[in-house]
């Protein structure tokens, strides 16, 4: 079998992320695969967070503590970051700063031209996919292999993640097996048992045969210059020791200062993530292979990736959007992305933060800055959030911003100018609302609104409307005063 | 006790029953009920659209109608945590309106909170003898922090018969202009929280907030679901008055 390196622009990635919104929303509700998987996945997950959060006890202590982290971390990034290289350096690592997307794919070309790589093997990497990773390296002609189940499941459908953690969310078991069944010309039952070792046996010969094994990086540690990866198949310790050289892509913030930092991060990251006490795999790599190391990779490469993270730096409602510990708890309880799932937001981040994340790192709120609309804000993502980030505050301030970019419509604005006139004043708002009662009639039949013209339209799509009566509460208020004074009258009269 | 009623906009153009059900039980308990005329809305459609200017000088008019009150009650928690969650910040650079937002947000309750926190009931002597399941509000929730009480006080109900809501805190999909903005979201969300209410073969369901229940009971009935849809307090006042 041989695997192509995984484009997805055909299926997933969209130029259009906020103006083919809609439109890949319609898709996305159409498609009854897509939101069973979504939705039996993500109840699974997030029972099994509720779990542990339970077991583990003093959850909100816990969630006090990494958000303290995460925070003071972020807040001396600059101080973390030279120490977290000079730590990766003096254990004979090299490390990379590359301010946008690229200059990382350049610094990856340049140490895949030294080693004259034909093959990479790939551990899950977000940050990879940030960059289009696979695309670049398809054009360079190096094969790239991801090596993560889910990964390996979307490299053959040729699609992106739609989920942090489980980026094949959306594909059912039927959806894999045939898959499998047309790369492989062998015919494979829908199993997850023989599914997975099949591509367990697949994937092996490539960690041995690769020339550069590629990985993420879920925490480093500033005090030794440590990567710490988790998984939950062990391909990200197999990738990361097999080939010859280690490449790790990781997002400038992804820092914690010491060890005993790195267990309350661990611990909210695995209970938050799938309900599990720690990941399957946990690896912990200290540089490259010591002389006294039987195995591990005779480089390390690091490179550390901006792309738009320092511009929240020192922004007193964005920083925090930096603390994310990519659990994805957010996208499992939120009721938006669990109908649509992930590819609806047309970026490789979704769900909530996914929302917040995309227009902050593409510094773009034309376009990507139309995510913020994709939620009621309802705030399921900050209650579940094991950093307590704000992510339905941060959606309205998001909002916000386009308004006063001036991004949003000319119709939109003059109604909220109108809003605040109207209900400004409770004169205005009176009139106002009198002749709503008498507006609203040639739409009413039966004490409803059954249909409407736009914006109506969009609620009486799905529900009726109720007619409002002739009299507001204001109205009735003078009678409803006398009825309580007469009982009251009549309750004294009774002592 | 002095208790100012914030109708809030919804209920006052389209669920006037709901105001007469909260101002008849507060009165009952010995609240001297007012109902500041000044009153209109708190700003929140404009505020979640994005439009903070616009829903600052609405939130003003708020401020104004209640500067005197010694407590505000209101029947939606969405519109108390407007207030308290969002009125600091938006009066963030003027500390005169910052002051009296915060004092704001210091006399105000949403309905069973008040009940609960600060009358010190949860048993209304009420009878209600139907089957009743409950939808928590988001805002109500997890901006303010209410949970226990709207349950406190119908498991004091008599004859009641509750059933639970499968998946109770998942969001309805009103979310205020998200229900028209992004419709089909709003649709899925919706439907999907009718049939979880369906399921439970209640004839009554019950919420602390009426832009919630317009949205699900929009939903039942284009559907021609035969649920009845009310507030706790019109539940509760009903319940106290047939006994
Ligand atoms: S925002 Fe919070 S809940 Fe969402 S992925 Fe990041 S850490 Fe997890």
């Amino acid at each position: 079998m041989s695997v192509q390196a995984g484009h997805g622009q055909d299926t997933n990635m969209d130029e259009r992320i906020g103006s083919g919104l809609k439109q890949r929303t319609k898709q996305a509700l159409q498609d009854e695969f897509l939101r069973k998987a979504v939705a039996f996945t993500t109840d699974k997950l997030k029972n099994g967070r509720l779990q542990a959060m339970d077991a583990f006890g003093d959850w909100e202590a816990w969630r006090d503590r990494g958000r303290a982290i995460r925070e003071h971390t972020n807040s001396h990034l600059d101080y973390y970051l030279s120490q977290f290289a000079d730590n990766v350096a003096g254990n004979g690592g090299h490390v990379y700063f590359c301010s946008g997307a690229d200059d990382a794919v350049k610094t990856f070309m340049g140490i895949a031209d030294r080693h004259k790589a034909k093959l990479v093997a790939k551990g899950k990497s977000m940050v990879s996919e940030e960059i289009h990773l696979n695309h670049h390296l398809e054009d360079r002609g190096i094969e790239a292999i991801e090596t993560d189940l889910g990964e390996y499941i979307l490299q053959l459908a040729r699609e992106t993640p739609s989920h942090l953690i489980i980026p094949a969310i959306h594909k059912n078991k039927q959806q894999i097996a045939d898959l499998f069944t047309d790369a492989s010309g062998q015919h494979f039952e829908p199993e997850t048992k023989v599914l997975a070792e099949y591509a367990r046996k697949k994937l092996r010969n490539y960690f041995l045969e690769a020339d550069i094994g590629l990985t993420g990086c879920n925490f480093g540690v500033a005090e030794s210059g440590s990567i710490t990866l988790v998984s939950n198949e062990g391909n990200g310790r197999m990738v990361s020791t097999l080939p010859k050289v280690h490449v790790v892509v990781m997002g400038m913030e992804r820092l914690v200062p010491t060890f005993e930092d790195l267990e309350v991060v661990l611990n909210l990251l695995a209970r938050s993530a799938t309900g599990q006490k720690l990941t399957t795999y946990t690896s912990i790599l200290t540089g490259a292979r010591h002389p006294e190391d039987l195995d591990g990779p005779e480089e390390l490469h690091v490179i550390i990736l901006d792309n738009g993270r320092s511009a929240q730096l020192g922004d007193p409602i964005f920083q925090e959007v930096l603390n994310c510990i990519r659990c994805a708890a957010c996208l499992n309880v939120c009721p938006v992305y669990r109908h649509v799932g992930g590819h609806t937001y047309g970026s490789v981040y979704s769900g909530p933060i996914g929302a917040v994340l995309t227009p902050l790192l593409q510094q773009d709120m034309k376009e990507a800055g139309t995510l913020s609309y994709a939620s009621s804000l309802c705030g399921a993502c900050y209650e579940a959030c094991p950093v307590k980030i704000p992510l339905h505050d941060m959606l309205v301030h998001l909002r916000h911003r386009k308004v006063k970019m001036k991004l949003t419509s000319l119709p939109e604005r003059a109604a909220f100018k109108t809003f605040q006139t109207v209900f400004g004043s409770v004169t205005l708002y009176k009139l106002a609302t009198k002749s709503g009662y008498y507006l609203q009639k040639p739409l009413v039949r039966g004490g409803m609104i059954k249909a409407g013209p736009a914006p109506l339209s969009g609620w009486t799509q799905s529900r009726f409307m109720p007619m409002m009566p002739k009299q507001s509460f204001r109205d009735k208020w003078a009678a409803l005063q006398a009825e309580l004074a007469a009982k009251k009258a009549a309750r004294e009269e009774q002592r | 006790m002095r208790v100012s009623l914030f109708i809030t906009c919804l209920s006052d153009l389209l669920y006037s029953e709901v105001g007469e059900s909260v101002v008849r039980i507060l009165s009952d308990y010995g609240c001297d009920v007012d109902f500041p005329e000044a009153q209109t809305c708190c700003g929140q459609p404009a505020f979640n659209s994005g439009y903070q200017d616009e829903a600052r000088e609405v939130a003003r008019n708020l401020i104004r109608a209640f500067e005197h009150s010694d407590y505000v009650v209101s029947p939606s928690g969405s519109c108390t945590g407007m207030v308290h969650h969002y009125y600091p910040y938006l009066f963030e650079n003027e500390p005169e309106w910052k002051a009296k937002a915060e004092a704001l947000v210091g006399k105000m309750y949403e309905f069973s909170q008040f009940l609960v926190q600060v009358l010190g009931v949860t048993d209304l002597g009420a009878s209600f003898p139907h089957k009743v399941t409950y939808h928590p509000s988001c805002h109500a929730m997890r901006l303010l922090g209410v949970k226990e009480e709207p349950m406190k006080l119908l498991s004091c109900v008599d004859s009641i018969d509750f059933v639970e809501l499968p998946k109770k805190e998942d969001c309805c999909g009103f979310g205020g202009t998200f229900s028209v903005k992004m419709a089909d979201m709003s649709e899925a969300m919706v439907c999907e929280k009718a049939v979880n209410v369906c399921s439970t073969g209640a004839e009554v369901l019950v919420g602390t907030d009426m832009g919630c229940l317009m949205n699900i009971g929009g939903r039942l009935n284009k559907e021609g679901q035969p649920v009845r849809v009310m507030h706790l307090a019109q539940l509760l006042e009903e319940g106290r008055t047939s006994r």
